[in-house]
């Protein structure tokens, strides 16, 4: 049973994951819905400082599958829903689940995070701070960050040991990001901390840049046109713990990835990251599908 | 109680501050160099073309397809944008004016900022005199 040939547990999971996510947007998208360009760079791990235009919602598919060695295949699904609240405020939700061939398929946990842009003016680095709560179970295999020392062979343990064991946890990240001729350069640094057990600080970092293929918009309305494609890199992996600081005994990966901005509003995503080192899976292929509903707030005021 | 009525309050507070009328007051924030930058593509039918494409799926989702304002969000057909230099209104696009709602767009590139204001340019053309 092959993740990539979209057959069995983790191709039924895709399909159903796509469609759930599909339908609502489709609906939307026959409504008439005003729909927006992004000014997000094809990161998958790492933020950069844009936040979400006030009064939009973002919601976004990104899905995970990867074929680890000595372990079961397995697609991870998240679901996303971004809204502006102010022009220097983000919050954020999100929904996890995954499947594993010759195991299961579990929703792995939720979490919520806020992003704060704390300067009032464009600087040539500037910081977002971002603090998350988190309830995942340690089933989960987004891998929406690394921290801490991780190694893929924990993918070996079966979906209902793992999922017993359930962690709550407080993120920090300071963001930095600059925007330069077109350049997108941004660095995070992440500090996680369980809130009900008595584990240590863990580190992790994420790095990244990104550019349009062009850097001028065109007269008339295309989708794959170079204004509309995005390109860019990440590296990213665990930096261990308060106690055990370092790249010993950590997953890293990095790779290239990109971006199509489609003019009805879609904005699709794509990336293989490479593992680094012997405690990284081979490779990680991700796809991710996202789509911004503009002024979601109109809807529940009188004075439009 | 007391703690409901703060968390209200802080709740009210950001939201006029998001939806606070702009009054201009960003115009005396603009440096002197920035304020006398040139639009490099000033002019351009090209360049107006795209920057309608542009100025439709960023902007007029708050100021209107056809720039003329939306509830508490400003009209950009007006005598202050008119008066503006293009510098002005590239200084604004790239800072924001986050605390009132604006956000930065400096996460599209220069060129596409430039050409949005090109367009915007030509919409203040296309009116008459006087007319906001």
């Amino acid at each position: 049973m092959s993740v990539f040939g979209w057959r069995g547990v983790a191709g039924r999971v895709a399909g159903r994951a796509m469609t759930l996510m599909l339908f609502p947007v489709g609906i939307l998208v026959l409504q008439g819905v005003p729909v927006q360009a992004q000014q997000e760079p094809p990161y998958f791990v790492t933020y950069s400082s844009a936040l979400e235009e006030p009064g939009n919602l973002e919601i976004e598919n990104q899905n995970i599958a990867a074929t680890p060695k000595d372990a079961n295949g397995f697609f991870a699904s998240t679901v996303e829903f971004e809204y502006g609240v102010t022009a220097w405020w983000t919050a954020e939700a999100y929904l996890q689940g995954q499947a594993t061939d010759h195991d299961s398929t579990v929703f792995t946990g939720f979490r919520f995070e806020n992003r704060f842009r704390p300067l009032p003016r464009e600087y040539w680095i500037n910081p977002v701070l971002y603090v998350e709560y988190e309830d995942v179970s340690a089933a989960d295999k987004s891998f929406l960050e690394i921290t801490g020392h991780t190694s893929i062979t924990t993918q070996q343990v079966p979906n209902a040991t793992l999922r017993k064991e359930v962690e709550r946890s407080i993120e920090g990240k300071l963001i930095l990001s600059s925007n330069a001729k077109g350049w997108n350069f941004s660095e995070n640094i992440i500090a996680e901390k369980a809130v009900d057990e008595n584990e240590s600080w863990e580190f992790g970092y994420a790095l990244a840049a990104a550019r349009p293929l062009s850097t001028k918009g065109g007269g008339r309305r295309c989708t794959l046109c170079r204004q509309n494609i995005d390109v860019g890199a990440e590296l990213f992996g665990g930096l261990g713990t308060r106690y055990g600081f370092g790249l010993k005994q950590t997953e890293q990966y990095a790779g290239p990835s990109v971006e199509v901005n489609a003019p009805n509003g879609f904005t699709y995503k794509f990336s293989p990251e490479l593992g680094l080192n012997d405690n990284s899976a081979a490779v990680l292929w991700r796809f991710g599908v996202s789509y911004e509903i503009s002024q979601i707030r109109d809807w529940f005021r009188r004075s439009k | 109680m007391r703690i409901r009525m703060l968390v209200a309050a802080g709740l009210m507070g950001i939201s006029a501050a998001s939806f606070a009328v702009a009054n201009g007051e960003w115009l005396k924030k603009v440096p002197q160099a920035e304020r006398k930058r040139l639009n490099p593509f000033a002019g351009q039918p090209d360049a107006v073309a795209a920057g309608r494409n542009l100025f439709l799926a960023n902007c007029a989702q708050c100021h209107g397809k056809n720039a003329e304002g939306k509830g508490s969000r400003p009209n950009l057909l007006s005598e202050r944008i008119r008066g503006a230099s293009d510098g002005d209104i590239a200084w604004l696009l790239k800072n924001g004016e986050v605390f009132k709602g604006m956000p930065r767009w400096s996460g599209l590139p220069e060129e596409e900022r430039w050409q949005i204001i090109a367009y915007i340019r030509s919409l203040n053309e296309q009116k008459p005199e006087g007319q906001q």
